[in-house]
């Protein structure tokens, strides 16, 4: 049957309304759900360069102290000019952006236009507050929001609490469980004007020093080919850098990653036969 | 105590459908053709912010003719009902026909049961992978669902239309071509149009997800010149 509402009872462009009414929404869980071993997402940074930013998330999600999935997403396009980045309890993370996804699609066309990327931002920040009830039972989930603002001409990225606060930041921004240590990469190796290669090396090294130091942040595995998930945004919109160039930039970096070491230099790939 | 006058069904029916007929025929019409490139939806439509043409899902589209408000309000419930569809499954169950049903069933409820039917003709179409799949239902004020094949008219002067329509129908048309063919066929032998009239919109058949692509007064007036 179609949808149909009396004027007063209209949702407007709002599609959560819309999926709540049918039924199609979680309600929050009764009591803590930890001790169920919840698959959880960890390390995500975004950060801005000329005329966009660049995203970028390690594939890896665990249950406590086991790894659960070696090849998950954690970078996702928005719309054409944003992208989501998640961190916290994997399946509500991915159900949000499911749902964040379908909310500025369904706005678009049921508007005729876009939203705004503050309204993007701000539409976010509801969907995060409206998720506090599955946090406090150990179900939180903080996504960073990233996108070309059109009107301004630029790139921004915007950081969430768990209580839906939203900060925009101007250079940086990473969250999950190796955060802290991603973010300090990006902050030493960060510079407005990086070049494209530049800024995948960046955030390559920023999730590479995570991972050594974070047992929930996955490294790059040249063993099976998973590597991070790298995106820009820009002026043409958001595109995910391509599996193998994000291979071959890993591969150029290995040795100044084991001179740092102290190590001698091991050889991944065509060079180690 | 009056009793009220008796009207027979037939003439009840008839009575509505002179009624949503005459509204229809108030507004200007509409051509949609299938090209290998994929369906052109051509409107004649002065207006370039109150669309008669729009994006209901990745590959299904969207045209009305009538009283604007009325299907506006069929346009926002067939995204809605769309979206839930894809949201509840997959993207991929979403498909054009069940969309055309529920609407079929919706403007067969208001003919009959409502104050007075809605004065709108709408075309439900989806674009396929390949020619066989593609997919145009020209839906009636009554409900009434006609399953069209390789160009379809929706308005008030739909029979003179399609004629010319038909005339040039070839099914191997450029989308260029496709445009000059809609747009000679709306205006007839006595007018021009150009872009500005006009509201164009493709189903691009290779699209990798959304389809759906309004064509601006300038690209239209280009395939216009050539």
């Amino acid at each position: 049957m179609l949808p149909f509402f009396s004027p007063d009872r209209d949702p407007g462009p709002d599609f959560a309304v819309l999926a709540r009414n049918a039924g199609l929404l979680a309600a929050a869980p009764a009591g803590p759900v930890d001790h169920l071993g919840v698959t959880h997402a960890t390390t995500v940074v975004a950060f801005r360069i000329a005329g966009g930013v660049v995203m970028a998330g390690d594939r890896r999600a665990t249950a406590g102290h086991l790894i659960s999935h070696r090849d998950m997403e954690k970078v996702y396009p928005a719309d054409r000019y944003s992208g989501v980045a998640i961190a916290g309890a994997a399946g509500p993370a991915m159900e949000m952006v499911r749902l964040f996804q379908l909310q500025l699609e369904h706005y678009e066309k049921v508007e005729g236009r876009s939203l705004s990327l503050e309204g993007k931002a701000n539409q976010l920040a509801g969907m995060v507050r409206g998720h506090l009830p599955m946090a406090m039972q150990g179900l939180a989930v903080v996504p960073l929001f990233a996108g070309y603002d059109l009107a301004r001409a630029q790139g921004r990225l915007f950081q969430y609490d768990v209580t839906g606060g939203r900060y925009e930041e101007t250079n940086y921004a990473a969250t999950g469980s190796g955060s802290i240590f991603a973010s300090t990469v990006v902050k030493l190796g960060y510079r407005e004007d990086l070049s494209a290669d530049d800024a995948v090396d960046l955030a390559l090294s920023a999730l590479f020093q995570a991972a050594d130091e974070d047992s929930a942040t996955g490294g790059p595995d040249p063993v099976r080919g998973i590597y991070p998930i790298v995106a820009t945004i820009d002026a043409s919109g958001f595109t995910r850098v391509d599996d193998a160039h994000v291979a071959a930039r890993f591969e150029a970096m290995l040795p100044t990653l084991s001179a740092a070491t102290g190590a001698p230099a091991p050889s991944v790939g065509k060079g180690s036969r | 105590m009056s009793m009220p006058f008796y009207v027979a069904p037939e003439q009840m029916m008839k009575d509505r459908a002179d009624f949503a007929r005459k509204g229809i025929a108030r507004g200007r019409s509409l051509v949609a053709v299938v090209c290998p490139t994929g369906i052109l939806i051509c409107a004649e439509n002065p207006s370039n912010t109150l669309h008669k043409v729009s994006e209901i899902y990745d590959r299904i589209g969207f045209a009305g003719v009538g009283k604007f408000n009325e299907f506006d309000q069929l346009r926002i419930a067939g995204i809605r009902h769309a979206d839930l569809k894809g949201f509840a499954y997959s993207r991929e169950d979403v498909e054009a026909r069940s969309l055309a049903n529920a609407y079929a069933q919706m403007l067969g409820q208001i003919f009959t049961h409502e104050m007075k039917p809605m004065e709108v003709e709408i075309l439900v179409a989806e674009v396929g992978r390949d020619r066989e799949g593609d997919e145009l239902y020209h839906i009636l004020y009554d409900g009434t669902v006609v399953d069209e094949r390789r160009f379809v008219v929706l308005g008030g002067e739909a029979e003179t239309i399609s004629g010319r329509v038909a005339e040039g129908y070839d099914s191997e048309l450029t989308v260029p071509a496709a445009i000059r063919l809609a747009v000679a066929a709306l205006a007839g032998p006595d007018r021009t149009l150009r872009g500005d009239d006009l509201e164009v919109a493709l189903l691009e058949r290779d699209a990798a997800r959304r389809a759906f692509r309004r064509l601006e007064g300038s690209e239209v007036d280009a395939a216009l010149d050539r």
